[in-house]
């Protein structure tokens, strides 16, 4: 695939009055590119993919899509198709006429026309519905046709609203992996928004973190979810051990700190670090800690004390007291070796790896 | 790009845009509600004004004299045939709202909480013979309440009199009986819907926490629906103050109201300036009752809380 | 179930059957005394006859108030219903300032006694410069059904779900296209109900007609001008027996159409009125 952009969004803000629903944002995403939006509800994301779509004008700066600039060009002239959140199926018409609801416009001819809805209906596992009432659709069904829908238009980008927000959790996985199948076959770029962070990090290339109209952090899930770069996008995509820690020495690419717990630590720099003084906080997923069952003493670990225990069926929640740090840390164990079965005020040692500690700005 | 995508259509040229004022919502909501809000202002803003501005003007024979007096609310206020057929007016509105929402809670209650599947067509049965003719509905009425009519025969068949009764037509309680019956199933509408929108779970609530029927429905129930019950009564109120068909057909003398002075004013009477007094008057009489009506049925329903 | 409760949940029945028998009632004995052989409406009935029916045709100047109402209820019920359109989606979609304030103006004719809009008509009408006739009573009837029209559209507008416009926009289709092949298709139904409930408005007024229509007269007027005469009752009877049936049959189509409307846009709710 090459790396050719086909998404330009160059500072655009989006304000209605003195609320800024979108606020100097910017962001690149390339051509075949599965990208998602997330972010909590009122973060901007829906705001941001509606500006892509014509269908917001954004307040001030740019769109561009596939390097043409979209100042003025109404939604109905964009080279991009919507999936929307409703699905907004249209009720009065027939499955088929409703795949073909764009194509009318493009005046192919009657064949042309069917083939392409039957291809497009047998892209999303519809094949033969064409003449069903849009009204006589599952939840699930309707999804698909709206997805046949945008996507018999063959557009350059295609947008996707929370597309599975509605649908219950079992088919919504199920989806997740069909979409991006489907993304994967059809080769266009996919804007998803959504609120849901393992819908993201499970479908994307790369994801746009958003909180309060801005954007927090770009990159692919893996580095999202182990390096967020401050402390909200790491809660978002999780549970995560906030550890105090003061800082050593610092220069541009690393930081090295003194943490409560952990002792002395030398970490990646983030980008967007600006420590308040020399007060830093680190973070370890809860899944990063492991308990130690044998008796070795390794370089890399902490002692402390069980005082809660929770059972989740495959793994066990534990909330380990460690002497010096001020809050407990939660850990989350499989339960292979019997995590379930740990007492509460039994003594256990916590393995880490050095690198799972990440410093993150507040 | 895969073979899906082969032949990508391509884009129509970019459209100039428009000015962004034009394309603002509120420039659109304020492009169609433009066409209904000039025609009710030209014919009903407009001629309201008008009828004001008569109303301080005065007749000479054929002509409207502007100068400006009171001369007009005078009469409408003093002359005593005005200030009978005014409170006669008031009187029966107010007695009828009052029925009316009395006789048509229960029912718009019964729909909402019994009605069950068949919501809708207790509601469409209900309200259809407000929908037709209120000309005839009013003459069915004084088919009933005639001399001769069918109650005075099935009074007559059943043996509880002897002779028909003049007493049933031609007066106030006719009026009122007539009015009733006109306007009740209208009142059912904005009571059903207060009433369907009380969350049912509050009601359980309050029996959860020790209130009985009757009193859940008085602290809970009432209170909650009586958004709907106001909007009844004024719905009521307002426009039976001025009828104008009922007391002609079944008032008789003793059951003129003020619409029908208003009527001759602007008809035989050929006085435009006292008619528009008397528009004008019976309009803020009526907004005023209106007004009492609606505190005090708050204080009262407040009261059972 | 408590004692109370068992009552409530008994006489409230009993009392909503009543209800509708008080209702209906005094209606019905318009089609019994139509068919009645004697001329004055009291039982027992004399005996059954079609006359006063055969009568009806045979008399001009009802044909003729006939083809008045029916000119001015279609004249009436579109022009209420394309005013209600605008109307009902200003309202439903868009949010400006003083919106209250002019919807409430074209609201206002259903909360004020007829007469007094009928008067104050008459008088601007009047010194427009305007004769009475059909167009004037039009004119009325176009201000009282604007509300009734509003609030049957509104209860079809209300549910709509406004990204169906916008997948239309998003799939290349024009604005006025949009509203010709997603907006109106699914307005379809609430716009025939209005326009169902705005002629069957147009063709039972009265007050409008009387003040408005100088000589031209509509139905209801040549039935008032027919009840001064005792004798002329039974064909008023039979004549109002037939307006009766039109009326039922025009509103069960319109509510038909109306919930036709809110199934397609999803809602539940809303009333004919």
């Amino acid at each position: 695939m090459p790396e050719r952009t086909m998404i330009q969004i160059d500072d655009v803000t989006k304000s209605y009055g003195d609320f800024h629903a979108l606020d100097h944002a910017t962001l690149t995403i390339k051509e075949g590119e599965f990208f998602s939006l997330l972010g909590p509800s009122g973060c901007g994301k829906t705001t941001l993919l509606r500006m892509i779509a014509g269908l917001d004008q954004p307040t001030s700066g740019s769109i561009s899509i596939d390097g043409q600039p979209m100042d003025g060009i109404p939604a109905n002239a964009r080279p991009t198709n919507m999936v929307f959140q409703s699905y907004a199926i249209f009720p009065h018409l027939k499955v088929g006429e409703n795949v073909a609801y764009g194509l009318k416009r493009l005046k192919l001819g009657a064949v042309e026309e069917k083939r392409r809805v039957t291809e497009a209906l047998e892209m999303v596992s519809l094949a033969g519905l064409d003449n069903r009432g849009a009204t006589e659709l599952s939840g699930g069904q309707r999804q698909r046709v709206a997805l046949a829908r945008a996507l018999v238009m063959r557009p350059k980008v295609l947008l996707l609203d929370e597309p599975l927000s509605a649908l219950d959790k079992k088919l919504r996985e199920q989806m997740q992996v069909e979409l991006r199948r489907l993304q994967q076959a059809v080769g266009i770029t996919f804007i998803l928004v959504t609120h849901d962070q393992y819908e993201a990090l499970a479908m994307s290339d790369r994801i746009a973190v958003m909180f309060g109209g801005r954007i927090a952090q770009i990159a692919s899930p893996k580095e999202i979810y182990q390096r967020p770069v401050n402390r909200q996008v790491a809660d978002f995509l999780g549970g995560m051990n906030f550890v105090k820690a003061e800082i050593v020495e610092e220069n541009g690419q690393s930081i090295t700190v003194d943490t409560q717990g952990f002792g002395r630590v030398k970490t990646e720099r983030p980008p967007a670090f600006a420590p308040a003084g020399r007060s830093a906080t680190l973070g370890i997923r809860p899944e990063r800690l492991r308990v130690r069952w044998d008796d070795a003493t390794a370089k890399h670990e902490v002692k402390g004390t069980v005082i809660e225990r929770h059972y989740f069926g495959e793994i066990t929640h534990l909330l380990v007291e460690i002497p010096g740090m001020e809050k407990p840390l939660s850990v989350t164990e499989t339960n292979d070796f019997g995590a379930d079965d740990l007492p509460l005020g039994a003594t256990i040692r916590l393995g880490y790896d050095p690198d799972a500690l990440v410093a993150m700005a507040e | 790009m895969t073979a899906a995508l082969e032949g990508t259509t391509p884009y129509r040229a970019p459209r100039a845009a428009p000015a962004s004022f034009l394309k603002s919502e509120e420039a659109k909501g304020y492009t169609l509600i433009a066409p209904p809000f000039l025609y009710a202002l030209a014919l009903l803003g407009l001629p309201i004004v008008v009828v004001i501005a008569h109303s301080f003007w005065s007749q000479t024979y054929l002509t409207v004299d502007t100068t400006l007096t009171l001369d007009n609310y005078r009469q409408a206020l003093f002359e005593p045939i005005y200030q009978d057929l005014l409170l006669r007016s008031l009187f029966i509105s107010l007695t009828v709202s009052v029925t009316t929402v009395c006789l048509a809670y229960p029912v718009a209650y019964f729909i909402s909480f019994h009605g069950g599947r068949h919501k809708g067509l207790w509601l469409f049965v209900i309200t259809i013979p407000f929908w037709t003719s209120y000309l005839l509905r009013v003459m069915s009425w004084k088919v009933i309440l005639g001399y001769s009519g069918v109650l005075n025969s099935a009074l007559m068949g059943l043996g509880i009199t002897d002779e028909p009764s003049s007493a049933l037509l031609y007066n106030s309680t006719a009026v009122l009986i007539t009015l009733t019956h006109a306007w009740v199933a209208f009142a059912i509408l904005p009571i059903f819907v207060s009433l369907e929108k009380v969350d049912r779970t509050l009601i359980e609530a309050a029996t959860d926490l020790g209130d009985g029927p009757v009193r859940s429905f008085l602290r809970v129930t009432l209170p909650l629906s009586l958004p709907g019950v106001i909007a009844a009564l004024l719905i009521v109120m307002i426009p039976t103050v001025g009828d104008y068909v009922t007391p002609k057909m079944v008032g008789g003398t003793d059951g003129v109201m003020i619409a029908n002075a208003i009527q001759a004013q602007f008809g035989r009477a050929m006085n435009k300036p006292l008619g528009a007094a008397l528009s004008v008057t019976t309009m803020l009489a009526v907004t005023a009752m209106a007004f009492v009506s609606v505190m005090s049925l708050r204080a009262l329903v407040r009261a059972f809380r | 179930m408590s004692l109370p409760r068992r009552l409530l949940a008994n006489w409230l029945p009993a009392y909503a059957a009543l209800f509708v028998l008080f209702l209906y009632l005094p209606v019905m004995l318009l089609p019994i005394f139509s068919v009645n052989l004697s001329a004055t409406p009291k039982f027992p009935l004399t005996g059954l006859t079609l006359k006063w029916y055969e009568g009806l045709p045979k008399t001009p100047a009802l044909l003729d108030a006939a083809w008045n109402s029916l000119i001015v209820g279609v004249s009436a019920a579109v022009l209420a219903t394309v005013l209600g359109i605008c109307a009902a989606r200003a309202v439903t979609r868009y949010r400006f300032r003083g919106q209250r304030a002019m919807n409430g103006l074209i609201m206002a004719p259903l909360v004020m006694p007829e007469i007094i809009v009928a008067v104050s008509l008459l008088i601007v009408l009047l010194s427009a410069g305007l004769s009475l006739s059909l167009l004037t009573v039009t004119l009325g009837h176009v201000l009282i059904c604007v509300p009734y029209s509003i609030s049957v559209l509104i209860s079809g507008f209300e549910g709509f779900d406004r990204s169906l416009e916008e997948a239309s926009a998003d799939l290349g289709e024009t604005t006025a296209g949009t509203f010709r092949r997603v907006t109106l298709p699914m307005m379809t139904p609430a716009i025939i109900s209005s326009l169902l409930v705005s002629f069957t408005i147009s063709l039972d007024d009265f007050i409008m007609a009387f003040f408005l229509g100088g000589n031209d007269v509509t139905l209801p007027v040549y039935v008032w001008g027919q009840l001064r005469f005792a004798a002329k009752l039974p064909s008023v009877l039979a004549l109002g027996t037939l307006l009766l049936v039109a009326s039922m049959v025009l509103l069960t189509v319109a509510e038909i159409m109306r919930r036709r409307a809110a199934a397609r846009t999803q809602t539940t709710g809303g009333l004919l009125a």
